[in-house]
This record gives C-alpha cells, sequence and structure tokens, in this order.
C-alpha cells in the first residue's frame, strides 16, 4: 500500500495540475463508475494537427481516479489523438507506478475510459476501450 | 422467556464459533470485521448443516418417495418452522423461501402491486430507502402509472413523521419503508407507522435485512402485511431470504414464478396453483442454503437475542463516542440510543474508497461507496461514505484498532 499512496499519487489528488475546464473546447466527455459514485469530466483542445494543446479534467472520486487523471492529462499535451487511441490499461498502469487489484484497477482506468470515448466521438465510455495488456 | 435462561454472550466463546475470525488477511495481519451490515460471517455450525446435506442426504425435495428425499424435504420444511418461530409468524405456512430480501420485495411488486394497485394510485417510501425497495417500485410507476411519494429525513437521519402523516391524507395503497436503515442505522417506528398507514387502509411492507439480525422481531405484533429478510446477514447462508405476509393475503396473491412445485395440477393450456407457501417457490430451491438458515436461526437463539443486543448497542455507543474524537471525521446519522450497529461516517478531503484501502492494510474490513442507497447520499450532499457495522462477534478492541487506523488515514493524505 505504501506502493499505492506513494508520494506522487497524493500529491496529483491533493494539488492537480490539470484541474478545471476549457471553454470553448474541442472535445469534451464525463462519466462516472456507478460503483463508487467516481464522476470525472475531461475537456480537450486540439489543433489542425490533431496535437493536444490543452487538457482540464473536473469531478470527485478516490485519490486514485482524481490522481489518475491529472497524471493522464499531463501525459498527453502534445500526443496525438491517434497516440491516445492507442493508449491502454498498461499506459495508465506505467503513469502511475502501481499494481492494482480488479475494484481499484477501475478507478484508475475511469480517465482514460472517458478520454477514449471523448476522442472516438462515442455515446458512451464502455470498458473495452480500456482493455488490452 | 427461554432467553432468561441463557448466559450473557461472552464474546471470546461467540467468536471461537466463527471459523474465519481467526484468519489473516496476509501474513501478521489478523483479520478485523466490520462489514456485518452487507453480510455477517458464519458459525461453524451453519456451515456444517450445509456440509452434512450435501454428505449424507443431498435430494430433492417434495414428492420424492425415497429416504434421502424424506429427510431432505423433513430437514428444509423443519427450517420454515423454525424461521417462523424466530418472527412470530403466527403460522407456517406464511414464511416464503426467496432468494433474499431484493427477491421478496419484487415478488410484492409483481404479483400483489400488480393486481391491486391502478393507474394514479399512490405508494409511499422513504428517502432512507435501500435500491431493492426504491426500484421495483420505480419499475411499476413507469409501468402502471402508479405514484411513488417519499417521506423525507431529518438532518439527524430519522424519518420526518409529520411529512408522513400529511401523505397518509393522499389515501396511498400501500406504505413500504426500512425497518433499520443500512447506512444511518435509524431504527424506525414500524408500529406506529404501521398503525398510522393501516388507518387509511394502507398495506404496510417493511424491509427487515438489517433488523432481524439484530434484535428479536415480530412480525404479528408489529403488525405490517409483508415483511423481508435475508438469512445471509443473519449467519445464514447467502442464496435464501424471505417473504412473511399473513396466510390471506398470500393466497389472494397471484403466483410470481411459474414451474415446478408452485402447481397442484398442470394442463397444456393452463394450471392450477399450489398452496401457500409452496405457490412462490417455483423450481427446486435453496434447499442447502434452508437448512443452513435453519441451523442459523438456532445459533441466534442459542446465544439469545437480548444478548445480541445488548452487545451491540454496547459497541455502538464506543464506537459513536470514540470516532466522535477524530478530528475531521463526521458521524452520519442519529444517537446511539436509536440506531442499531451501523455506523457510517466522511473524512474531510479523504474518499471512502481511500479510507478501507488503507484499512484493508491493517485488516479491517470496512465498506466504502454508497452502499446501494445512492439517494440517501444524495439527500446529504455526499458521493459515498465509509461505514464500519458491528454484530454479535465484534469487540471494543476492534473499534480500537479502527481509530488507530484511521490515524494512519489521516497521516497519509497529510491531514
Amino acid at each position: 500500500m505504501d506502493d499505492l499512496y506513494r508520494e506522487v499519487i497524493i500529491e496529483h489528488y491533493k494539488n492537480p495540475d490539470h484541474r478545471g475546464s476549457l471553454d470553448p473546447h474541442d472535445i469534451s466527455f464525463e462519466d462516472e463508475n456507478p460503483l463508487c459514485g467516481d464522476h470525472i469530466r475531461i475537456d480537450l483542445r486540439v489543433d489542425e494537427a490533431g496535437l493536444v494543446k490543452e487538457a482540464a479534467f473536473d469531478g470527485h472520486g478516490c485519490a486514485i481516479s482524481q490522481s489518475s487523471a491529472d497524471l493522464l492529462l499531463d501525459s498527453i499535451i502534445g500526443k496525438s489523438v491517434e497516440d491516445i487511441k492507442k493508449m491502454d490499461k498498461q499506459s495508465v498502469l506505467d503513469l502511475l507506478g502501481i499494481e492494482l487489484g480488479p475494484v481499484r484497477l477501475k478507478c484508475a482506468l475511469l480517465p482514460l475510459k472517458i478520454l477514449k470515448a471523448g476522442v472516438y466521438g462515442l455515446g458512451e465510455a464502455t470498458d473495452d476501450l480500456v482493455e488490452g495488456s | 422467556m427461554t432467553e432468561l435462561l441463557i448466559k450473557p454472550l461472552i464474546v471470546e466463546q461467540v467468536r471461537a464459533d466463527f471459523p474465519i475470525l481467526t484468519r489473516e488477511t496476509k501474513p501478521g495481519v489478523q483479520l478485523i470485521y466490520l462489514d456485518s451490515a452487507a453480510t455477517s460471517q458464519k458459525p461453524a455450525s451453519v456451515i456444517d448443516a450445509m456440509d452434512v446435506y450435501y454428505r449424507s442426504y443431498n435430494a430433492n425435495i417434495h414428492r420424492g418417495v425415497h429416504t434421502l428425499a424424506e429427510e431432505a424435504t423433513a430437514r428444509y420444511e423443519e427450517a420454515r418452522g423454525k424461521v417462523a418461530r424466530f418472527i412470530g409468524a403466527p403460522k407456517v405456512n406464511e414464511i416464503v423461501f426467496t432468494r433474499n430480501t431484493t427477491e421478496s420485495i419484487n415478488l410484492v411488486a409483481y404479483t400483489w402491486a400488480r393486481a391491486n394497485l391502478q393507474k394514479g394510485d399512490l405508494v409511499i417510501l422513504t428517502e432512507m430507502e435501500h435500491h431493492s425497495n426504491l426500484v421495483p417500485w420505480q419499475i411499476l410507476a413507469a409501468e402502471k402509472g402508479v405514484r411513488l411519494e417519499f417521506v423525507p429525513v431529518t438532518d439527524e437521519g430519522e424519518l420526518q413523521q409529520d411529512v408522513f402523516e400529511n401523505l397518509l391524507d393522499q389515501k396511498p395503497k400501500l406504505v413500504s419503508f426500512t425497518h433499520v436503515s443500512n447506512v444511518l442505522g435509524t431504527i424506525n417506528p414500524v408500529k406506529e407507522m404501521t398503525q398510522k398507514a393501516h388507518a387509511v387502509g394502507a398495506m404496510v411492507l417493511v424491509d427487515g435485512a438489517q433488523s432481524v439480525p439484530h434484535f428479536s422481531v415480530s412480525v404479528a405484533d408489529l403488525g405490517v402485511d409483508f415483511y423481508a429478510f435475508s438469512a445471509h446477514k443473519m449467519v445464514g447462508p447467502t442464496g435464501i431470504g424471505v417473504l412473511w405476509a399473513k396466510e390471506e393475503t398470500l393466497k389472494e396473491m397471484p403466483p410470481f414464478l411459474g414451474g415446478g412445485d408452485m402447481i397442484k395440477r398442470v394442463y397444456l393450456r393452463s394450471f392450477a396453483s399450489n398452496d401457500v407457501p409452496h405457490k412462490f417457490e417455483a423450481g427446486t430451491p435453496a434447499i442447502a442454503e434452508a437448512i443452513g438458515f435453519g441451523a442459523a436461526v438456532d445459533y441466534l437463539t442459542s446465544v439469545g437475542m437480548e444478548n445480541i443486543v445488548q452487545h451491540e448497542a454496547e459497541l455502538t455507543r464506543y464506537a459513536l463516542q470514540r470516532l466522535g474524537q477524530v478530528k475531521d471525521l463526521q458521524i452520519l446519522g442519529p444517537a446511539a440510543e436509536k440506531r442499531g450497529g451501523v455506523v457510517s461516517f466522511t473524512m474531510k478531503g479523504i474518499h471512502p474508497h481511500d479510507v478501507a484501502q488503507i484499512l484493508d492494510e491493517d485488516g479491517i474490513a470496512v465498506r466504502a461507496g454508497h452502499h446501494c442507497a445512492m439517494p440517501l447520499h444524495d439527500r446529504y450532499c455526499i458521493p459515498a461514505t465509509t461505514r464500519a457495522s458491528f454484530y454479535l462477534y465484534n469487540t471494543t478492541d476492534e473499534i480500537d484498532q479502527l481509530v488507530v487506523s484511521l490515524d494512519k488515514v489521516k497521516k497519509i493524505f497529510g491531514e
């Protein structure tokens, strides 16, 4: 657990770099984890080349879901939308640098699910968006 | 009466009856189980009763004439009798075995309510209901145009009785509410509310999932029309629960699921329903679980419900006092004397999932989330809570451990 609640996670939970909203935005999507009520909205500004210029998230939830959102947005600025489509479970675990059981994995993956649903322009964020190695 | 002969509860002896309580969650970390409101642990006698069934007389019940079927049927029906006595049911055939409280409530919604409620009829529920006593009525409302109204909850976690009385002026057909809140711990005044509801001609359904395990309940004394509860929260197995209703009511209700055992006679195009309660028990039931349920009732009776009440009251008082001293910790629900052994709380700046995760490191099992009562959490404008719940095998030492670990949570989050 010292791993699970390592400093970087607590730090991003308490002092997130990307909390807020973008108005106007090019992409926005929100969803929640019905299991625990964690709720996240992600807004993106994307340039003509399809590169993410700005990213922000808002919502509430546990330290894992909120820090995962902050770390995730940190990692995608400057990245192309096509690269985001390739991200999966492992990308998030690498960002967090921890191992997670099945319940908390859902918390960690919620932001990526929402991000991918947004970039694909889908109506809902489904689990198959983040499955993979 | 017999309880006067029972020795006071000695928690070490009780704990010795529950094999799981000696386990460690990881090497050197002893399990501290504070999640009995979700499901209770099971004593060896319950586990053994089911084991013996599978090992020595496993057979399908009713209709069989061979020795094993006779034995299995006798034990299954004997369990029904034990449960009936345990809740003061006037007649054994008023006990319908279901899967759980949820199925019991759905049974009433699908049979009695569909036969008796029309468009525009009113059903009164409360803001503190578990989803199992909300969603079946929402489905009914969408299907039949039945109206739903809700008794609000005060800041202290009690039902607003004045609003309830005003709602009764609208002549509801059914009032359905929980005996004990699974989040707030509030014990509702079932008998008084039932009398008031009956005075305007409403039927009354009570969700007893959090009451029957913890104190002596007499359905006859409460005067309710339907009472629902589950075995697994009262040291029994999962997969079996009860709907109690008066024999006349059950007889008038249409059947629920169709199939074997719920019929007297089947023709190609029609059937005649079996007698109650079998009319509501289609298909092979949870036989081992019913037998385990019987053993659970025997166990609770042998410990004595009065003893359990006293023990839990002491734990609850102690927990409220100790948790009340933790800085930035907010407890939901009423004072100790008005609640059962459930304490839900929030900690400033720390999500309940994180609290539960860190407590788990110390072997402490609590529940985090909305506890299947999202509207109640909305009422208090909080997304989730952490819930510690107590039962006959818990100790004040375990509550001390909880407080120590909560301090650790605060340290990790730098609060």
